[in-house]
C-alpha cells in the first residue's frame, strides 16, 4: 500500500518507493518534483517566490525557488539518491487573475517558473517535462513507482507528464 | 509612526483593523442589499494571522471550487482586495439580479460581467468608507474574476504576504451567513500601507 504524502504551501517533502507526494491547488506557486529513477527516491517542493536574496525575511527556505530546490536535493541525496541521476518535472506558475498592472506581483507565476528553470540549470538537473503558466490552478501528484507527474485542473482532463 | 510587525502585533492594532473591516464591509453589504433590494446580514469581522497552510481553512479545502474577484488598490496605500464567493452563492446572486435561473456549473459571459460589476460596487463601498475614515486617497483597479480551486486563488494573497513573512493577515468578514448569498472580503494591504492606515487614524 502506498502512502500519499501532502506537501503544503512553502513546504517540501521527500519519499521512497512506493509512496506518492501531492500538493493541492497550485496557483502562481510552482511544484518541483525531483526523481532518481534508480533508487526511486522522490522529492516535491512547493515554492512561492523566485529569489530568497530579494527578501529580508528569508528563513523559510522551502518558500523560495533558489533555497528550496537546493534543500530538496540535499535531503534526497542524504536519503540515498544519486545527485547526477536526478531529473525534474515542474508544474504551476499560473497567472490566476487577469489584472493589468505594472507592479510585478501579477507576474509572479511567470517569474517563479523562470527562477525554477534557472536554478535547475545551475544545479545541472534536466527538466523532463513541464506544465506551467496559463491561468488555472493545478493539483499535482508525483508517483515514486513510475516517476509520473499527474496534474488535475478544474474542468480539464487529468494530464500525466 | 507605527511600525507593524506581523509577529508581534498587539490587540489594539487588531481592534483597529477589525473596526476597519467592520465599517468597510458594513458599507459593502448595504450596497449589495440595496442593489438586490433584500436584507443581508453580516458577521463581526475576524482579524487573524494565519500560516500559509491554514489560509484556505476559512473557505474549505484547497481543492474546493471558489469564485474570487481581485482588485488592486492604488493611491496613498497599495495592496489588494479580494471578494470570495462559493459558486452556488454567485449563481444565486446573478439569478436574483438578472432574473434568470441558472443552476449549472458554468457561468455565462453576461453573468461573469454582472459579477465583476457587483464586485466593483461592493469593493467601492468598502474602500470609500476606508478612504473617508482615514482621509487617504484609495483607488481600485479594474476587477478580475476567476473561478478555480481555493488553494490556487488564495495563493495570490499568500505570495504577497510571503514577501514579508510566513503568515497572512486576513481581515475577513462573512456576509449573509446561512443565506442564499454569502461571501468573504479579504483586505490585503502591503505592509507599508498598514502603517499609513494606522498613522492616519493617529495610532
Amino acid at each position: 500500500m502506498s502512502e500519499m504524502i501532502k506537501v503544503g504551501m512553502a513546504d517540501l517533502k521527500i519519499c521512497k518507493y512506493p509512496d506518492k507526494l501531492t500538493t493541492l491547488g497550485l496557483g502562481s506557486c510552482v511544484g518541483i518534483a525531483l526523481y532518481d529513477s534508480t533508487t526511486k527516491i522522490s522529492g516535491l517542493a512547493h515554492i512561492m517566490l523566485p529569489d530568497s536574496t530579494q527578501i529580508r525575511n528569508n528563513t523559510n527556505i522551502a518558500k523560495f525557488a533558489d533555497t528550496g530546490i537546493v534543500e530538496l536535493i540535499r535531503q534526497m541525496v542524504a536519503a540515498g539518491a544519486a545527485r547526477n541521476r536526478l531529473t525534474a518535472k515542474i508544474a504551476g506558475g499560473a497567472q490566476m487573475f487577469a489584472i493589468k498592472d505594472n507592479s510585478d506581483f501579477m507576474r509572479v507565476g511567470e517569474r517563479n517558473v523562470e527562477a525554477v528553470k534557472a536554478v535547475l540549470a545551475k544545479e545541472n538537473i534536466r527538466i523532463l517535462a513541464q506544465d506551467t503558466g496559463l491561468n488555472y490552478g493545478r493539483t499535482v501528484e508525483f508517483d515514486s513507482a513510475t516517476g509520473e507527474y499527474l496534474i488535475k485542473s478544474v474542468g480539464k482532463p487529468v494530464k500525466v507528464i | 509612526m507605527a511600525r507593524i510587525d506581523l509577529d508581534s502585533m498587539d490587540s489594539t492594532y487588531m481592534d483597529v483593523l477589525r473596526e476597519i473591516g467592520n465599517i468597510g464591509s458594513g458599507n459593502a453589504t448595504t450596497a449589495l442589499a440595496q442593489l438586490l433590494n433584500r436584507k443581508i446580514d453580516m458577521s463581526v469581522p475576524h482579524v487573524a494571522l494565519l500560516g500559509f497552510d491554514r489560509i484556505t481553512e476559512l473557505i474549505g479545502s484547497e481543492e474546493d471550487l471558489i469564485l474570487g474577484i481581485l482588485f488592486g488598490i492604488e493611491g496613498d496605500i497599495s495592496g489588494m482586495m479580494m471578494f470570495l464567493m462559493k459558486p452556488e452563492s454567485a449563481h444565486n446572486l446573478t439569478n436574483a439580479l438578472l432574473c434568470t435561473d441558472n443552476q449549472s456549473a458554468e457561468f455565462t459571459e453576461m453573468e461573469l460581467s454582472a459579477i465583476n460589476e457587483i464586485g466593483n460596487i461592493i469593493s467601492g463601498a468598502y474602500l470609500n468608507s476606508l478612504a473617508m475614515l482615514t482621509n487617504l486617497k484609495i483607488i481600485t483597479t479594474v476587477p478580475s474574476t476567476t473561478i478555480d480551486m481555493a488553494g490556487a486563488i488564495l495563493s495570490v494573497p499568500a505570495i504577497e504576504f510571503g514577501k514579508i513573512g510566513d503568515k497572512v493577515l486576513m481581515i475577513e468578514t462573512q456576509m449573509g451567513e446561512g443565506e442564499a448569498i454569502n461571501g468573504y472580503f479579504l483586505l490585503i494591504p502591503e505592509l507599508d500601507s498598514y502603517d499609513k492606515i494606522l498613522a492616519a487614524l493617529h495610532m
